[in-house]
């Protein structure tokens, strides 16, 4: 039953992109059945296939492998490329892949009241399956070369949503993103290589429970994996596709660039780089370390800079990714569960923070924060949510933010060391500078009298569609910020035993 | 002294030749156009599935030292491949030869010369049927280039052709005739020893043949004149004006069949009859400067076909990639070797669909008798004709290896993946990069097909032939993109 399951959770949004040779309204509805449909099969894998509690933080035996699929699929596809169809899921991937099928359907819902100007409605909702399905296979795959295959299959159609479906720019963003992500995935096909010739496997259960790699492999696949994922994640300085790409994409495709895309990046960090090489993640953890910081502050110096909703948020993003590479790159069990919290509280958070962003866009065409004024005024609902997500955002405790924030510092702290303990200073110099940034938005945006751009337009009541969109996150932000355990009691096991493999 | 010869091992070569002389017979007594393109496509079909019937290991014309026609499984899969792509490239050109630009007799007659040349070439086992049968591939397309006659540039075009490849075809003569005077051996497989061992020269004492500079002379003339077939940077010129002048399917066959042709011939040099310790590092070298140059040039193209001649130099240095590899790994172990040989075979085989498809749908969006034209005329002809615009962005993506054209993307694994293999790490890294700027402009060109079009261009009914050869070319790289394994088996030999 939980394989049937696995497999229907791939299977079925990419039926649902089939809604594209329909005919608009029809391809929209079949689209988002069948992503409804997913994220059903993916609350029913949980349910059937961990059944030894959610709560309860059973610590791993020691010595165990740091993946242990609840379940798994594996069937040969290509022998000679060492390529094999080998799903699974565990605690480390599950709940990206429910955030993964919520978001897709929350935009898929979206799209059925709201198509943005561009093209057809059925198309981008089918586009929106495939990167579903890509991101998906990314998060279940494990083998080395099928999690590469999925990870490639993301960037076309996310290309296509963009230039397709985009603001003014969108052709230049477009092509900056499909070339930037092209580079980091080429390097991933290079390091997933060197592994799988250097090991003869491409196996990543067996990959990442024993070290058959030599220093110098694993240093040089380290190296090659960890571009490919800071490119993706995206970590400074490699980040510059990133304010681009969510600037114009259109909402639903800033929302799942965001909400997921990004963690595919901090996934394969944890999961590949440094579950396949330890020594090389060693070896790297202060320079990465260093640079996560360096992208924590410069997101934040850049927000207080930024003058555009949209591009305040995606450089928002550079920050908050920068606290989980910080917590990746401090190598403890702290860190990493920090990480991992941190990118299921961002994909929340951010997602619901370009939705409403959007939702300001459409109303009063504008995004300029000098412009913008007021908005408490016109639209209390809007404005209150809006509060509410940045809140969340700048790591208030009790929200999502915060335990990703806080305990990417502590493990900072924990790991201890001259070098390490600076790093944590600053980056929690950088969490109160991103209150600062939130909070200046909000005054721009919502405090004040209405401005004359706020005050036009007529009718700026929330649409049942926004609310239903909405609301999903809105509990979930505040269900992971008061109840931690429903990300972490899953992963603690496999993070123990992690870190564990990594620290001789 | 009688030699037994084994015909069935010549069948598939008997029967090109006997498509070509039915093409001319059909074109005497019935003088239908429609006939003698039947005839020639059944012919060259019929050549492609007797070749995959028989390709069972089989040799003929054997002496003491070796065989000069050897088939194995290898060699059958490039009889077929030629055999369809001929087929493909005779449909493509009914709407040309329907136009009345070039007389169908002998057009028809000439590719299937032409395939008969591929043919023999596949199966060809010393250096003098390798390169007669090269010259037979070649010389009917001096011809075919030059065919649109109202046009300079098409007689430009045959002439550059004609004149670099002449040349091209006397360099390696004179690098087989070196080899000749070192070893005295012209078969393949007694080529390799004997050029490993000691020779004596004119009755002195042995020395080691390698040691000797004619060798060193003779395989760099050998090997560099190939590269002239396979577009080659630095032996790549002719061929940007040589497609673009070309009418649309010869352009399309010099593409895909004559650099199948040249990829055989240096395949069958490079990995049985040449020592890869001396091969390798020229390769490497070409491969890195072929995909690297054909890449950053074809940026800048604002032709069609243009961009994808440059597009198909590039290609030829992935599958050159891999066989450079051959030599540099001082470990390298069998595996390895054949590792190799199966990445550079396959990558050729999925190109060569890609690349087909690709040009079969811009014969279907062109008028008959016109090149490739700007870039700018195909602005919005996805809007315009959904599935054949469909399918040139996939080719398109799929040269680029990106899903979903996931035959592209095995091919680009495949490579990477034997020259990590071999150990040659940094030549991977480089072709990866490749990757990257050749997406750039693949992509620009799929996005155009997308873009909104404020001519409103009206939409043309679409020759069913060439959307036969599109819809066949696509649907194999779907299979193929799915059921990699299919190729990559058949490729091991």
């Amino acid at each position: 039953m939980s394989e049937a399951l696995l497999v229907a959770v791939l299977a079925l949004p990419a039926v649902g992109a089939l809604g594209a040779l329909f005919p608009d309204r029809a391809g929209r509805l079949f689209g988002t059945v069948f992503a409804a449909l997913a994220f059903v099969a993916s609350l029913l894998l949980g349910a059937y296939s961990h059944t030894t509690g959610w709560f309860s933080y059973t610590p791993a035996a020691s010595g165990a492998p740091p993946i242990v699929p609840w379940t798994s699929v594996d069937a040969s596809w290509v022998p000679a490329l060492d390529l094999r169809l080998h799903f699974g899921v565990d605690g480390v991937s599950y709940p990206l892949v429910v955030l993964t099928t919520l978001l897709t359907l929350l935009c898929c819902l979206y799209t059925w009241w709201h198509v943005p100007a561009g093209g057809r409605g059925s198309t981008l909702v089918a586009l929106l399956l495939v990167v579903e399905v890509g991101m998906l296979g990314t998060f279940l795959a494990l083998d080395l070369v099928l999690f590469f295959v999925f990870f490639e299959v993301v960037l076309l159609p996310m290309y296509a949503v963009i230039a397709g479906w985009g603001g003014e720019r969108r052709r230049h963003a477009a092509r900056k993103f499909a070339l930037y992500t092209l580079f980091g995935s080429v390097l991933l096909l290079v390091g997933v290589f060197t592994v799988v010739a250097a090991a003869g496997t491409a196996d990543l259960v067996t990959l990442t429970s024993s070290t058959v790699l030599t220093r110098n492999t694993q240093l040089a696949a380290f190296a090659l994996l960890a571009i490919a994922f800071a490119v993706k994640s995206p970590l400074w300085p490699l980040h510059t596709w990133l304010p681009d790409a969510h600037t114009q994409a259109p909402t639903v495709g800033s929302v799942l660039l965001a909400g997921v895309l990004l963690k595919m990046g901090t996934y394969g960090l944890i999961r590949v780089a440094v579950g396949v090489a330890p020594e090389g993640a060693r070896w790297a953890a202060p320079l990465l370390g260093a640079l996560a910081v360096a992208a924590i502050l410069v997101g934040c110096l850049v927000c207080l800079a930024q003058t555009e909703l949209k591009r305040l948020i995606a450089y928002s993003s550079v920050g908050h990714m920068g606290f989980v590479l910080l917590g990746v790159a401090t190598l403890t069990a702290t860190g990493i569960q920090a990480a991992l919290i941190g990118n299921v509280a961002h994909g929340i958070i951010t997602g619901l923070l370009f939705f409403l962003a959007g939702a300001v866009k459409d109303r009063f065409h504008t995004g300029d924060l000098a412009v913008l004024g007021g908005l408490r005024e016109r639209s209390p609902w809007l404005s209150g949510l809006l509060a509410f997500a940045a809140i969340a955002s700048l790591g208030l405790p009790g929200l999502a933010g915060f335990w990703g924030e806080a305990f990417a510092v502590v493990a900072a702290f924990e790991r201890g060391g001259a070098g390490w303990i600076t790093l944590g200073v600053l980056a929690a110099i950088g969490g109160a500078l991103t209150a600062a940034y939130f909070l200046r938005m909000l005054r721009k945006v919502t405090h004040g009298a209405a401005s004359p751009a706020v005050a036009a337009p007529p009718a700026v009541r929330l649409s049942g569609a926004e609310l239903v969109a909405w609301s999903p996150l809105v509990v979930l932000a505040l269900l992971v910020g008061l109840v931690p355990a429903v990300v972490l009691g899953l992963s603690a096991a496999p993070v123990q035993s992690l870190v564990e493999a990594v620290t001789p | 002294m009688t030699q037994s010869v084994d015909h069935v091992a010549l069948l598939p070569g008997y029967l090109a030749a006997a498509t070509a002389v039915l093409v001319l017979l059909a074109d005497l007594f019935v003088a239908r156009r429609a006939v003698t393109l039947v005839v020639a496509v059944c012919g060259a079909v019929a050549t492609a599935v007797v070749a995959i019937v028989f390709s069972g290991a089989r040799a003929t014309f054997c002496l003491p030292e070796g065989c000069s026609y050897v088939v194995n499984s290898r060699s059958a899969l490039f009889a077929a491949l030629f055999g369809f792509l001929t087929a493909g490239v005779l449909l493509l050109s009914a709407p040309l030869l329907r136009a009345g630009v070039a007389p169908a007799g002998e057009y028809c007659f000439l590719l299937a010369c032409s395939m008969t040349g591929g043919v023999v070439l596949a199966s060809a086992g010393d250096l003098i049927t390798l390169i007669i049968a090269l010259e037979t591939l070649t010389l009917p397309l001096y011809v075919l280039v030059g065919m649109r006659r109202q046009t300079m540039e098409s007689a430009a075009a045959a002439v550059t052709f004609f004149v670099v490849s002449v040349v091209a075809t006397a360099v390696s003569l004179l690098g087989a005739a070196l080899l000749y005077a070192v070893t005295s051996r012209l078969h393949l497989s007694s080529l390799g020893p004997a050029l490993t061992g000691d020779v004596s020269l004119a009755g002195g004492d042995p020395v080691r043949a390698l040691d000797l500079p004619l060798t060193s002379a003779g395989i760099a003339l050998l090997v560099l004149g190939l590269a002239f077939k396979v577009a080659a940077v630095p032996f790549h010129a002719w061929a940007p004006p040589t497609y673009d002048g070309a009418p649309l399917p010869v352009a399309a066959y010099l593409s895909t069949a004559s650099k199948l042709g040249g990829v055989m011939a240096l395949l069958a040099v490079v990995t049985v009859a040449l020592p890869p310790a001396v091969t390798g590092p020229v390769l490497a070298a070409l491969a890195v400067l072929t995909m690297t140059v054909g890449n950053l040039v074809a940026l800048r193209q604002i032709r069609m076909t243009r961009l994808l001649a440059w597009s198909s130099v590039a290609q030829a240095g992935y599958i050159l990639a891999p066989l450079g590899a051959l030599a540099l790994s001082p470990g390298r172990t069998g595996e390895a070797f054949d590792t190799a040989i199966t990445a550079a075979v396959s990558y050729t085989v999925f190109f060569v669909v890609l690349e087909l498809g690709a040009f079969a749908a811009v014969v279907a969006l062109r008028e008959p008798t016109a090149d490739g034209g700007r870039l700018d005329s195909y602005r919005g002809a996805a809007r315009r004709t959904r599935w054949v615009g469909a399918a040139l962005a996939l080719a398109l993506i799929g040269l680029a290896g990106l899903p979903p054209g996931l035959a592209g993307l095995f091919a680009k694994v495949a490579v990477v993946r034997s020259l990590l293999t071999g150990s040659s790490g940094w030549l991977a890294v480089i072709v990866a990069l490749n990757a990257v700027i050749g997406l750039a402009y693949y992509v620009r060109v799929a996005a155009l097909l997308y873009a909104p079009d404020p001519l409103n261009r009206p939409t043309r009914a679409i020759p069913w032939p060439a959307a036969g050869v599109l819809a066949a070319a696509t649907a194999f790289a779907i299979a193929v993109g799915f059921a990699p394994q299919l190729v990559l088996n058949w490729a091991t030999g």
